[in-house]
């Protein structure tokens, strides 16, 4: 798209001025803002920031919710040919040092008191921070530090510039190119500073219409706007694309009201990390269980019927008649009212990335008639790279690359994107660059994974964690432990999992049970135990986990590439891995080092052929105290499978 | 800097920490209360108590259990009427009060026991403090007519506004009875609001709440007496919580007062000191 983000909010203020542009539910009622009132507040912002001194290729910060006015002043700031740079608005204030002294930022746009104690917390260490504006004034009466006023004064000084300068604010928006910088992104490193990520208007638009295409988005679609803006998809999703269609963007009432927002709202285009689609089905699940014996039995015999059939009539293969009629009768009698409490009545398409999604997770959303699909992206290739088709979304894959990227699989099995909405370059950070932009054009993703015969893009593990099977039957074949863990993990009884197998002859795996799920097994199996060692010694509980096992190692048999990952030895450890004692990240990812080493009797034990261990662990308990853990933890092992050929 | 991280810095029991130092400008003398008496039967509840309480300030009303708080805040509030002594309200003086007249005159209150419509909505029971205000009929309401049905949408304007200032927007349909307690104490906040008070009496706002709960509170009370100007008189348990967001603290200890003035002198009393910690005999 040769055009800039302002240049669209004009267009479609001149082209279709009364249509809703954004709504958001405020005492009660969604208030909406039509595409005329914006590109007149947008007008008013600009002038006023031109006055307090927001010149060209400068940055400025806003950090807050979803809200109109904070898109309309990313759009003023455009406009002016600033550059916006959102920040996480549950950042603290520490961590919104970096960018803002990194990008030389004077003004900023806070939402709220909260945003503005922080910005104003932090002000000390960011001498140039001159000027803040707030758009919610609660609690804020009585602040009289310089350089805050509120953006209601912001627009009314804009207003009176724009009285005696007609024609400045159109100048202005005439004068930035496309090829111009339009947003920056900070993306949270895991090690040292985070990053600054530079985007064009015609990066970030070439993606957002690529993807709008790829899905016949057109602008009557409804989205529901409730992830941080700060992150690149929410900013696609409410922002360039909705630039780029002219659909209509929603801004709940306030956090905690997002799922009756949903329901009120209805959106035909959504987007979730798979963890809200995870918390919806629970919550679905409870209340059948607490539902009446016949709502109950109908529930259960229709999800049967929907597991069975529902996917192969979302992707239009052929289903039976006899199938195709109860369907259609489950659809009136519980996948629509089930749709509709979800708030997804409306839903034409939906997207889930960001990490792994469960099989069952996936199938049970596409079954019940929501177009539930995959994505692939990064805050570093304006989100697009890879889409899953309609009729051809599946648990595993990321989808096909579309229009105008280019996929390589490096020899080292990291996937190389080339594609019009790369990113510019980190700010200020020409080394860190250099490291993932090469020459030719080539990003590289730090993902490891390949293209299946179906074209589909699957992502298996990040690159440094990939390793290499050594010695023994499957010598040299590739092993990822993050999808064999991923792939354990979805079993419901199944918590946590380590494991090993780089550099070794054979894969073999630590399991955590989870002790409510296998609990509530073990009580209705009447299997007594005494607590969480206990019964994860079970027998009957090391079969329970054995059959979870195999299950995944005829997965994996499937699959030309990792059926070398074949798990041949488990134990089920006897406490649950913890961030306290440093067995997880605070993000509870497992620390796959360290536990090797403090659990080495274990892992020798595994290698070493022996099927039971002796082990004495220390824990710490929540209150600072320590204890000793000690237990005889049983090795199994488990069948695995020969290659299955797939048939080319 | 700001009166919402003071708040919780005094929950934190912060000794030399010198309170907010109050922004808003305190008034004339808006609740003037002089000698009351009260007894019920033989038992004395109050013995001639005076204080006064002043427009905009936040007005705290201390003591152990049985010291008589609940029973002032009644005889102002017009449940009990006093034997003895009068109360002054923007220049009327009153021997007693009637609960309704003093509703009329702008006294609002909040109950230490909750006393909420369990199974009406949020908003219902907000709606019910505009009671009032409501100008139009029961027929006129009942059939939805013109200048009725213009009247429900203005004060259902006005309770939205409570709603959104209390951020109780996500619980606007539950019913009450379903909601855990610190937030059934904020609904009663938010009807109390409803009336549009001038003087709001809080009994004991924070009782049996966690300390996130009370911060939030603490919040909520600062913020109505800054945005709204509201003059509030609280009974208060937590020494913490009064000492930070009050103005001025009266003590009463066996139905007489031992202390009046601001928490620094108050805290130094050695009367109060004896009455909270017992003294050595």
């Amino acid at each position: 798209m040769d055009t800039t983000f302002p240049r669209l909010l004009l267009q479609h203020a001149a082209q279709r001025p009364a249509a809703a542009a954004m709504r958001e539910k405020e005492y009660g009622i969604w208030q909406t803002f039509t595409w005329s009132d914006l590109a007149r507040l947008v007008e008013h912002l600009a002038c006023g920031l031109h006055e307090a001194g927001l010149r060209r290729g400068e940055h400025m910060i806003v950090i807050g919710a979803n809200r109109p006015r904070l898109y309309a002043t990313m759009l003023a700031a455009q406009s002016l040919g600033a550059i916006p740079v959102p920040l996480y608005q549950d950042a603290v204030a520490a961590e919104c040092v970096f960018p803002i002294t990194n990008a030389e930022v004077r003004f900023a746009f806070a939402e709220d008191q909260e945003q503005v104690d922080k910005l104003l917390e932090i002000r000390p260490q960011c001498p140039l921070l001159q000027g803040i504006w707030y758009d919610d004034p609660r609690g804020l009466r009585n602040y009289s530090e310089p350089g805050l006023a509120s953006l209601d004064a912001l627009a009314q000084a804009g207003e009176a510039f724009a009285a005696r300068n007609p024609g400045f604010f159109k100048g202005e928006v005439d004068k930035a190119a496309p090829d111009e910088v339009a947003s920056m992104f900070f993306t949270s490193g895991t090690t040292g500073n985070p990053k600054g990520v530079v985007h064009t208007h015609r990066t970030l638009l070439d993606r957002a219409k690529a993807g709008a295409d790829f899905d016949k988005l057109t602008e009557r679609e409804e989205v529901l706007a409730y992830l941080p803006p700060a992150w690149i998809g929410q900013n696609i999703f409410s922002y360039a694309q909705w630039l780029a269609c002219g659909y209509v963007v929603n801004c709940p009432e306030s956090g905690s009201t997002v799922m009756i927002d949903l329901k009120e709202i209805g959106p035909t285009y959504y987007f979730a990390p798979p963890r809200v689609f995870e918390g919806l089905l629970t919550t679905v699940m409870i209340r059948m269980e607490d539902a009446g014996a016949l709502k109950r039995g109908m529930f259960h015999a229709f999800m049967k019927l929907a597991r069975r059939v529902g996917p192969a009539l979302m992707d239009h293969q052929p289903v039976g008649l006899a199938d195709r009629l109860l369907y259609r009768l489950g659809d009136v009698m519980v996948y629509g009212p089930l749709r509709n409490n979800l708030g997804f009545s409306r839903v034409r398409v939906a997207y889930t990335a960001g990490e792994a999604i469960g099989p069952d997770l996936f199938t049970f959303y596409r079954s019940i008639g929501i177009n539930l699909k995959q994505l692939y992206g990064s805050t570093e290739t304006a989100v697009f790279v890879c889409l899953q088709p309609d009729d051809q979304a599946r648990a595993d894959t990321v989808g096909v690359p579309i229009d105008g990227v280019e996929i390589k699989v490096a020899d080292d099995g990291e996937i190389l994107v080339r594609s019009p909405g790369l990113l510019k370059g980190y700010y200020k950070n020409p080394q860190a660059t250099a490291e993932v932009l090469s020459n030719d054009g080539w990003y590289h993703t730090s993902d490891a994974g390949f293209i299946d015969a179906q074209g589909h893009l699957k992502i298996i593990d990040r690159v440094k964690d990939v390793g290499r099977i050594k010695g023994g039957a499957n010598d040299g074949a590739m092993f990822a432990p993050k999808y064999v863990e991923n792939k354990l993990k979805f079993f419901p009884h199944i918590k946590e999992v380590v494991a090993y197998g780089d550099g070794r002859e054979k894969v073999c795996v630590m399991i955590n049970i989870d002790f409510e799920a296998v609990g509530n097994w073990a009580e209705r199996r009447n299997l007594p135990y005494a607590g969480y060692t206990d019964l994860a010694q079970k027998p009957e509980v090391y079969g329970l986990v054995k059959e979870c096992v195999e299950k995944v190692n005829a997965d994996l048999a499937a699959d030309d590439k990792l059926a070398g990952s074949q798990i041949s030895r488990f134990l089920v450890l006897h406490k649950e891995l913890d961030a306290d004692d440093g067995e997880l990240t605070r993000t509870n990812k497992v620390r796959r080092g360290f536990i090797a080493e403090k659990y080495q009797p274990l892992v020798d034990a595994l290698y070493g052929g022996k099927t039971e261990q002796y082990l004495e662990t220390q824990v710490k308990f929540e209150d600072g105290r320590t204890g000793k853990v000690s237990a005889t933890l049983k090795i199994m092992d488990a069948r695995t499978f020969d290659p299955v050929k797939v048939a080319a | 800097m700001n009166m919402m991280t003071d708040a919780a810095s005094v929950l934190e029991q912060e000794q030399d920490q010198a309170p907010a130092a109050p922004a808003r400008k305190l008034g004339e003398v808006i609740l003037d209360v002089k000698n009351i008496s009260l007894s019920f039967g033989g038992v004395k509840a109050l013995t001639d108590i005076s204080f006064d309480v002043r427009e905009h300030e936040i007005r705290a009303i201390i003591g152990p259990n049985g010291a008589g708080k609940s029973s002032m805040l009644n005889c102002i509030n017009g449940v009990y009427q006093p034997q003895q002594g009068s109360i002054t309200f923007r220049g009327q003086t009153f021997s007693h009060m009637k609960s309704r007249q003093v509703a009329e005159m702008g006294i609002a209150r909040t109950f230490q026991n909750l006393a909420l419509f369990k199974g009406m909505s949020v908003l219902d029971n907000i709606m019910t403090g505009r009671n009032l205000r409501i100008r139009s009929n029961l027929f006129l309401q009942a059939l939805r007519i013109g200048p009725a049905e213009r009247e429900e949408i203005r004060h259902r304007e006005y309770v939205e506004r409570i709603i959104d200032f209390l951020e109780i927007q996500a619980f606007r349909k539950t019913p009450v009875g379903q909601l855990p307690y610190g937030l059934q104490k904020r609904v009663d906040l938010g009807r109390a609001l409803a009336m549009e008070p001038q003087v709001l009496l809080l009994d004991e706002p924070m009782a049996g709440m966690n300390l996130e709960e009370k911060q939030d509170m603490c919040r909520f009370v600062l913020d109505v007496n800054d945005e709204f100007g509201t003059t509030v008189v609280l009974i208060e348990h937590d020494m913490g919580v009064v000492m930070d967001i009050s103005d001025r603290v009266v003590v009463l200890d066996y139905g007489k007062k031992i202390g009046d003035g601001p928490p620094d002198e108050v805290r130094r009393n050695p009367d109060v000191i004896n009455a909270y910690l017992g003294t050595a005999h």
